[in-house]
This record gives structure tokens, sequence and C-alpha cells, in this order.
């Protein structure tokens, strides 16, 4: 058999069936379920009289819409409540395993699967969110699919699907002091566009990606979709499997050494040939800030808000016009010179404890600016807050000014009450800069957890690398 | 799901790129548990310009006259023109049911991305990929004759200007069907019951810790 690449491995071993055409049914072997995607798809398959196919694959949980403040009370805001409602409703009408609100263990739902070791490398993994591809970190196929695609894999434990091309983006040798997957996973966006991996799944290595834990392995796979691929995916090796030893839902026993054998094939063939490679030196990477309404919009901390006059396209021109008219930014102005008026640590791409020790570790007995208005810590999850306040990353927060609040989305995508007014400027760590995200009229910077810190604390973006 | 098959539709341009999901229907009117209701918010913070929420009296709303879809002139399109990397973003299912509901059945764009093409498929809304080319002519066409119509046939997978050029697009196999027969996917893949069943045990077999 000639080379494979870990992306061909992955779909050869869950085809169903392929058609001459390439359409393929592929088998999926973990499906996991938020509220706002699912109740239409419930909805569908009572419509038809049709039941899900495999409850055991199925892994529930609240996080868009819960309040990350006090829940002893239920949700307050009628239609999130409704939604989170039928989502219990739905998964206790079927018998599907659910993390509600107040269970210790409810979280984002791409915190929680790994966490619970539910997602094992090899696996299928479908979610209606986008930023599925997280998943891939532990050498998954992981795909973010619509309501239909949800309501399909409930009846049929498949999916629909045609095979992409296959692209390599290598990072090699060290990342700079403060630096983080986050600035990875920006520069690759920066590098490739947002377009970049549309009809790809992307394999991340490279011996700066080797370098990564798992949760910086997450951090890079869950922007893949910021860049257009719907799967990203980095290969099995120790840190993998000793991540996952011991979690909940992961095998256990004999069973265990059966499945880490397995694990361990989950590479890419040194001789396998990608459709597209991309080369990315570490040392050449700086602290990532985006300026602009969308994720390629991004710059290094050191550089400046760029100037449509210097570029001659005039729909990239006026593009690049509407963006720093929304965001409220001069050409020329220096990105250290942005003045933050909200701050956010959270989301699915850094709610992870490594990312709130990160964070943590800038603050040094500082407080956050005066004219920070609020700085939020929202942890990915119930264990990754137990986690933080066990080793005092809570009180070393608070002290300093930030809220410390329940887990869930929050002002990712301001679907709660966490969100920003017009005209308000956020240094957050979610992944999306799109207008309106964090609020109707809010201007978003994306940056790592330590970056955001560092702006809370001083009240505008500063290079972490002169904080350390 | 809803057949496709030919449409003289009347064009409205979006002319410009990477329109996310979160622009073709804002994350406040996801918290909805139907199908339905989304038309009405379709572009909804670029459409108007008081803040939307869901359940307000539409009648009260403030429409933005600058934004290209409250002109008078595209009251009533049916095809939507638009550049790179349409419908980035989030996976939301409820951007293309906002799009249909306010009544677009064809999508034209000079690339798509893919979680919201393969959603587009699903509920009976064609989207196809035209070269940048040929996009800047039915733009510039748009911006210039009012009343601008496509034929878009799908049996031919064409798409015919005004002046009666004919272009072709691409489709995979499988979704043309679909689209041409308004056929229930599931449907489909359950005549496929069988074969998953018999990788369901083989898959067992060779890796049992995936089943509980």
């Amino acid at each position: 058999m000639s080379a494979q690449t870990l992306y061909d491995k992955l779909w050869s071993s869950h085809l169903v069936r392929e058609d001459a055409d390439g359409s393929a049914l592929l088998y999926i072997d973990r499906h996991l379920v938020h509220e706002v995607t699912s109740p239409q798809a419930f909805d569908g398959l009572r419509l038809h009289g049709r039941k899900p196919r495999r409850i055991d694959s199925i892994l529930a949980v609240a996080d868009h819409n819960v309040p990350t403040t006090d829940r002893s009370g239920g949700i307050v805001d009628p239609i999130s409540r409704l939604q989170v409602d039928t989502l219990d409703a739905n998964c206790e009408a079927y018998g599907i395993t659910e993390f509600r609100m107040n269970d210790p263990r409810q979280g984002i739902v791409h915190v929680i699967g790994p966490e619970q070791g539910a997602t094992l490398p090899g696996m299928t993994v479908v979610c209606g969110d986008s930023h599925t591809s997280t998943h891939g970190a532990f050498a998954c196929l992981a795909q973010g699919i619509g309501t239909s695609e949800v309501e399909h894999v409930l009846a049929t434990q498949c999916l629909v699907a045609k095979k992409s091309r296959a692209m390599r983006v290598r990072v090699e040798g060290e990342l700079g002091r403060g630096l983080s997957a986050k600035d990875i996973a920006l520069a690759v966006i920066g590098q490739i566009g947002t377009a970049g991996g549309t009809g790809f799944a992307i394999e991340f290595a490279g011996s700066a990606v080797r370098a990564l834990s798992m949760e910086g392995r997450m951090t890079l796979c869950n922007m893949s979709i910021e860049a257009g691929a719907r799967a990203g995916m980095v290969a099995v090796d120790d840190t993998t499997i000793d991540y996952l030893r011991g979690r909940p839902f992961a095998p256990k026993g004999e069973m265990w050494s059966r499945a880490v054998a397995h694990w361990r094939t989950l590479v890419s063939d040194p001789q396998a040939r990608f459709d597209r490679e991309v080369h990315i030196e570490a040392a050449s990477i700086e602290p990532q800030v985006t300026w602009g309404t969308s994720p390629e919009m991004v710059a290094p901390v050191s550089a400046r808000v760029p100037d449509p006059a210097a570029i001659s396209d005039p729909a990239k021109r006026e593009a690049l016009e509407r963006a720093l008219a929304y965001m409220g930014l001069t050409p020329g102005v220096a990105i250290t010179e942005l003045e933050v008026d909200k701050v956010f640590i959270g989301s699915c791409t850094n709610s992870r404890i490594e990312d709130l020790r990160a964070a943590a570790a800038v603050i040094r007995g500082r407080q956050v600016s005066a004219r920070v208005k609020l700085a939020l810590v929202v942890p990915g999850s119930g264990p990754v807050k137990q986690q933080a306040e066990r080793e005092g990353l809570d009180r070393l927060f608070q002290a300093a000014g930030f809220e410390w609040r329940e887990p869930g989305c929050s002002m990712c995508l301001a679907m709660n009450d966490d969100r920003l007014m017009p005209q308000e400027r956020c240094a957050s760590t979610s992944n999306r800069n799109f207008e309106g995200r964090q609020g109707a009229g809010g201007r978003t910077h994306l940056v790592s957890p330590a970056m955001a810190a560092a702006a809370a604390i001083a009240g505008h973006f500063v290079d972490i690398r002169g904080e350390l | 799901m809803q057949k496709f098959e030919r449409l003289d539709g009347l064009v409205a341009p979006m002319d410009r790129a990477n329109v996310d999901t979160d622009a073709i229907i804002p994350k406040q009117f996801l918290k909805a548990i139907g199908r339905t209701g989304f038309g009405a918010h379709l572009f909804d913070a670029w459409r108007f310009k008081d803040p939307g929420e869901p359940g307000m009296d539409l009648t009260r709303r403030v429409p933005n006259p600058d934004f290209v879809l409250n002109a008078p002139r595209y009251v009533g399109a049916q095809v939507l023109v638009a550049r790179a990397n349409f419908g980035c973003g989030s996976s939301r299912e409820h951007a293309p049911w906002a799009l249909l509901e306010y009544g677009f059945r064809v999508v034209l764009a000079e690339s798509f991305a893919d979680i919201f093409f393969n959603n587009c498929f699903k509920n009976g809304l064609l989207a196809a990929d035209l070269p940048a080319e040929l996009i800047d002519r039915i733009l510039q066409g748009v911006a210039t004759q009012v009343g601008y119509r496509l034929v878009v046939d799908l049996p031919s997978q064409s798409v015919i200007l005004p002046s009666g050029e004919t272009c072709g697009f691409e489709i995979e196999p499988v979704r043309k069907r679909s689209l041409l027969n308004g056929l229930d996917e599931i449907g489909v893949t359950l005549e496929n019951v069988d074969a998953i069943g018999a990788f369901e045990v083989a898959h067992r077999a060779s890796q049992p810790w995936l089943f509980a």
C-alpha cells in the first residue's frame, strides 16, 4: 500500500461506502450535541418517526446560552431557558448522556469532550458547531456540521461526505518566550488567509507543534476553521496518550493497552504526499493581534494599523476601509497604542487550565487598568474551574480586578448576557472578530491569553515579550 | 426538502468578500427551537438601524436605507450574487434557513466556505461558484440595469445572462440529484442500513473501546 497521510487513515477506516463520483458515507464514532443546533434535528427525527441509532455515541451539554453568573436560580432569559430545557428534554426522552447546567462536569462542548476522554484518537467526531475541529488535536477526524447533518448522524450514524484534499502546516523550531499556540494559529491564518484551507483537511506538524501540550494543540486545531479548513489534526505521540490516561470515558486496563497500540499508528507515513505544504519558522512568529473584522486581518503586536492608501486593488482597499471604519481605527497607529474597554479570557479556543495559567502569570500582583470596564475570566468547564481554584488562580484574578465566572461560551459569541456594547473595544482570547460577534457594534481584537491579560493590566495592547 | 429545477429570478448584489454567517443571521436569533422566523432577521445588523432582538415587533424596525437589500429595486430578489468565501464562520444552518425564508433560492459567489455550502444543499438552496470575472460582469450588470435577472437551470447546470450568454457551473452529481428530486437524504442513506450495520460490527470488533 502506498504511503498514507493521517487524514487518509482516518478517512479510509470509517468508509461505509464510497461511490465512483467520490460521494461517501462516513461512519461517525462520537457525536457531541449542544442546545443551539440540535432542537430542529430532534424535531426532524420525531417528524419522521426515527430514533437515534447509537445513543452511546452521543454526549450532550448546554454551553452557548448558559449564564456565567450565579445559576442557582436557573436561566432568567425565557428564550435561552426554553432552548436549554429543550435539550434537557430531548436527552431525557432518548436516554442520551448529558451534562446539565449545574453538573460539575458542564462546560464548553469542545473542552469537555477531551477532558472526559470522550474524544479519543482515531475517532470520527462531529458536532453542530464549526469549532469541532478542536478535537483533531487527538488525531481524530473532527468536523463541524449543520443541523440537517446532526439529524442525519443521529438517524444513521453516518455523514454524507466527500474526501477533502490534504494540507500539512509544518511549524519548525522553537517559539519565543511568551508565545503560544494562539499566536501560531493566527500567524498561519495571516499567511494562508481565511479561505486558504477551504476544501482541505490540515495536519499540523513540525517540532513546534510536537512541543505543544494537548491544550495548545486543541487551540491550534480549533482555529483551523478560521483558515477555512473544516478539520485540523495532529498525529498521536506520548503527549496525546499521557493526556488521555485515566480520563473517565477513556478505555481502561487491557482495553487501554489495545487502544494505545492502535493509536500509535495514527501518524502520517514518512513518504505520504500532501496536496499542499505550508512551512513556518516558529522563531519568526511574534505575538499576534487582529486589527480587523476577519481573523486574517492580523499583525504582530509590533506593527501598525495598515493603510488602505497603500493597496492598489480597489476591492481589497474597500474591504480594508470598511474594516477600519467598523473597528474605529486610524491607519498608521501602533497596535500597542490601542486602548481596550473590555477583556475576555475564555472560549473553546483558550479557556483550558494552561490558558488560565498563562494569563495569571502575567498579572504578578498588578491591577486591571482603571480604563478597563470589565475583565472576564470564563473557565472552559467545571473541572477547569476547580483545578484553577485549587491552584489559587481565581483569587489571583479576582485580586487583580478580573471577574471569575461559571463555564460556558460567554462573550465569544454573546448569546448570554456577556457582551460588548457598541464601539467597545475588546482584547479577546476567542476565535472570531466578525462584525457584531461579541455584541452589536463591538470591536474584537483576537489575542492569546497572556496578551489579553497584559492588555487588561496596561489598558492597551502591550508586547508580552517585554513583560516576562 | 424543497425541489429546485429552474429559476428566472431577480438578482440582488452582495458585493463584499468574507460575508460570515454571523452577519447573515446574528447570534441572538439562534435561540429559537424551530426552523422558521429567521428570514425577518436576515442580515439584521446591516438591514436595520435599531438593534434586533428575537420576538420584537417587526413593524417598528428602523431599516437602514444604505443597505443594498433595502433598495426597492431588489425587493423580491431570488438570486444573491456575492464575492469570495461567502458563508464563512459558524456552522449555523440558520443562515441558509434565513436566506430561503427571505426569498432567495440561489446564491452565486466566487467561492463559499465549506460548511455553509454544504448546509445550503440540505435545504433546497442552490449554491454555485462562478469565476471571479463572471461575478464581476454580473455585478456590473446588476449595478447598471434595474430589474437585472438571471436564469439558473439545474438540469443543464447553466446560468443564462440577460444577453443570452450561457455559463456553466459545477455541482456534485449527488447534490444535483437531491435538489432535482427534493430527496430526503436520511431516507436515501437508510437504504444502506445493512452496510452500516455490517460496518458497525467490524468496527466494534477491531476497536471495541469505541463502543460503550
